[in-house]
């Protein structure tokens, strides 16, 4: 069988094969594989004695479990209403503008998509938005160049901010 | 120990009820109705769609009377301004994603939604139409169509899908505005594991889930006059047909149904009975050629239990989560396919029409029908053996169509070939119903004598219990079937997809007691079949079966082996029961699914 299927084992031995396990073994998989494959959710139907259907109703229920491939790099603009109030329009204009997508499109080098997100937890510091995990604030369209040219050039943001 | 009675107040009646009654279950209890929508009696409470809502004295907000539970010293009202506002509020924003094209709707004047919004005359200008106008509807099904521009979102086909027959099929993705009724990855419903069994439609609220309709062919069938059309009526259609047209739920309207169709234009008016009664004969055959191979000749190959295999919602259910049980399946064809072989052969032929110009059409309480009557195997005329199954609910439409008063209409006899029947072949209509028709049999010709029944009632396995029991004694054999002397035979009845798992889950585990399994797919047997008249619940289903027992009893033949045009069938054409012209025509075999 595909390598998928030891993979999602080892995951349900490792989180159980109760109904309740089965966010934490979606949530790991797309850890390291960065979407959630048609097989990966048949395999983890299988293991946990589920239907095919409800693992992928789940999977559709969280913005984050995505179910289609995305690309190395996952933007993901804020669209509280704060964001809206504070210019996420200009920001949203600004990324498609220099990644030339729109919103839910990846680019064609699979480099990075770009999506738009409820509150993420920063509406005090509006616009803000997340590249993966790590959230950028305070945005600016200016600061938006900044930040996409060093990923782009480097395929990683400046790491001082990660370390402090 | 005593169950604690809990005092309230609803609309200034005092009444005492159960602890954890709903307040809806309450109101009810005094006459009071309450409008709802995702609430189902055969379901779990949802809570969803607030169009129950009531007021409790001394809450701020209103609470949705199916998913409270009562308390004591509660005053609830049910009929105050701020509840009415917000009722029909919530029938305004239910219209508001709604396709609101009631007059062309299947389900039009059989709809819950456009009832309340009647109700509450809801203004369809309140909110503007969220209706995608871009939507598709799913027509993949040989059984069923989904159109999502319909769906109020109330989740009871989820819920039925899940808890009554525990197949999931359907699931809900997504969230919010976005939140919509789909399959695994929103494929077509042919190409996931959907047993077509139709619970979903009979819940349905609205007219998002429907069968696929067949009726304009079978007209276009009827206006050609070089076409032969023969139809033949299930067992369980005859018990519910009248609830479509103006009769109380329970009436048997079987003379009426035929003279109905004979006015409508059918060139031949059978009886599905037929194909059940030699069913029974097939299929108890079976069972004693299983015993034996077991017993006597040791046979290690041979499948027990066997299972039956009429119901052909069961069968794909069993194709897609049992693929390596096929075996314990019966090989027999279900009643319907049974009689779509034999019309393109034995019927054409003593009437001497080309099969070529036999139309076909089986009218079934069912969904999965269609697609079974599509199945590529299902050729052995050398035509497709049934060219269209319609459900009760279709052959109501028809016969309003052709303007039939069907109130008034007088009593008339199925034709004939195939259209006797026994009293067997009508309780095939309700769960536990192939089980007693077969034991009435199967009994009798291994002994001589009858059932030890009182007058043949075999009561351990009728009932709407999801899994029944029953075992029976054979001794004082006949010669010929010495072999099965003083042997137990035990027997079960499931009906319901998800009594169904639970007896495959023993068979899968070797730990399966008994030698013959009945399985229906359906709540009830196919009196609560996918097909029939909406709406379903449990009165409604024991109604239907009471009228069942009545059919039987008031047959003057009640036993499958006496039917005369069945043993005319074996001695003038089909030759040995089980034989190889029987196994050509009224066998066959099944297909490994996958269950992902």
């Amino acid at each position: 069988m595909n390598q998928i299927q030891p993979y999602v084992r080892s995951l349900a031995d490792k989180y159980g094969r109760e109904r309740e396990c089965l966010l934490p073994i979606l949530q790991e998989i797309v850890a390291t594989e960065h979407v959630l494959s048609q097989d990966a959710m048949v395999e983890v139907a299988r293991e946990l004695n589920l239907s095919a259907a409800e693992v992928y109703g789940t999977a559709s229920f969280y913005s984050f479990l995505n179910t289609e491939p995305y690309g190395k790099y996952v933007i993901r603009v804020c669209k509280s209403i704060v964001a809206e109030m504070k210019g996420k329009k200009e920001i949203v204009d600004k990324l498609c503008d220099i990644l030339k997508i729109k919103v839910g499109e990846t680019t064609p080098n699979g480099k990075f998509t770009l999506l738009e997100t409820n509150d993420i937890g920063w509406s005090d510091q509006e616009p803000s938005m997340l590249i993966n995990e790590k959230p950028y604030t305070y945005l600016t369209p200016e600061k938006i160049v900044q930040i996409i040219a060093e990923y782009q050039a480097n395929g990683k943001s400046n790491n001082h901010q990660q370390i402090n | 120990m005593k169950k604690q009675k809990i005092n309230i107040t609803i609309d200034g009646i005092k009444l005492a009820v159960d602890e954890q009654c709903s307040i809806l279950d309450a109101a009810k209890k005094v006459n009071i109705h309450i409008p709802t929508l995702c609430h189902h009696e055969d379901l779990c409470v949802a809570g969803n769609c607030r169009i129950c809502v009531v007021e409790v004295e001394g809450q701020r907000a209103l609470s949705a009377s199916c998913a409270t539970p009562v308390a004591e010293g509660m005053v609830i009202k049910t009929n105050t301004a701020k509840v009415r506002k917000a009722r029909k509020d919530v029938a305004a924003l239910l219209v508001a994603e709604h396709n609101t094209q009631c007059t062309t709707c299947y389900r039009s004047m059989n709809c819950e939604l456009q009832e309340i919004a009647a109700e509450y005359n809801v203004d369809n200008n309140t909110y503007i139409s969220l209706v995608d106008p871009n939507y598709t509807i799913d027509r993949s099904s040989w059984s069923i169509e989904k159109d999502d521009s319909k769906c109020i979102r109330c989740q009871r086909c989820v819920r039925t899908c899940a808890e009554l027959q525990h197949v999931n099929a359907l699931t809900v993705a997504n969230k919010g505005k976005e939140m919509k009724i789909s399959t695994f990855l929103d494929l077509p419903l042919n190409e996931v594991v959907c047993t077509n069994c139709g619970q979903c439609i009979n819940r349905c609220p609205t007219g998002a889930l429907t069968e696929r309709r067949f009726y304009d062919d079978l007209w276009d069938a009827i206006d050609d006059p070089k076409k032969h059309v023969v139809m033949n009526t299930a067992p369980s259609v005859r018990v519910a047909l009248g609830e479509m047209l103006g009769f109380p739920v329970g009436t048997r309207v079987t003379g009426k149904m035929v003279t109905a169709m004979k006015k409508i234009g059918m060139d031949s008016v059978l009886d599905t009975d037929f194909a059940a009664d030699l069913t029974i004969i097939e299929e108890g055959t079976e069972l004693l050629g299983r015993l034996k191979k077991i017993l006597v000749e040791g046979n290690k190959e041979i499948k027990l239990p066997m299972l039956t295999s009429c119901s052909p919602g069961w069968i794909k259910f069993i194709e897609h989560m049992y693929p390596n049980h096929l075996g314990h399946l019966s090989t027999c064809k279900s009643p319907q396919q049974m009689f779509g072989a034999l019309a393109k052969t034995y019927y054409a032929e003593k009437m001497g029409i080309d099969p070529a110009d036999v139309v076909s059409v089986a009218i079934m309480p069912c969904a999965a029908k269609k697609f079974e009557a599509n199945r590529p195997e299902m050729n052995s005329s050398g035509y497709q053996d049934v060219d269209a199954g319609l459900t009760t609910r279709e052959l109501g439409y028809m016969i309003r169509q052709a303007g039939v008063d069907f109130l008034h209409l007088e009593d008339s006899d199925y034709d004939s070939l195939m259209g006797e029947s026994t009293g067997a072949g009508a309780i095939f209509g309700a769960t536990g119903g192939v089980m007693e028709a077969a034991l009435r049999t199967v009994y009798e010709v291994v002994t001589g004598r009858e059932v030890p029944f009182d007058n043949l009632r075999i009561m351990p396995v009728r009932g709407t219990d999801g899994i029944k029991e029953a075992s029976i004694k054979l001794e004082n054999l006949l010669d010929e079937w010495k072999f099965l002397e003083g042997v137990e035979v035990k027997v079960a009845v499931a009906h319901g997809l998800k009594n169904a798992r639970i007896i495959m889950d023993q068979v899968e585990a070797g730990t399966s007691p008994y030698h013959f399994i009945e399985v229906m797919a359906c709540p009830g047997g196919c009196i609560g079949g996918g097909g029939q008249p909406i709406p379903t619940n449990e009165e409604i289903r024991k109604k239907r079966i009471e009228a069942i027992y009545a059919e039987d009893e008031g047959m003057p033949k009640r036993k499958s082996h006496e039917n005369t045009e069945v043993q005319k069938l074996y001695k003038e054409w089909l030759g040995d029961v089980n034989g190889h012209k029987a196994h050509e025509l009224l066998h066959t075999h099944y297909t490994k699914r996958n269950r992902y």
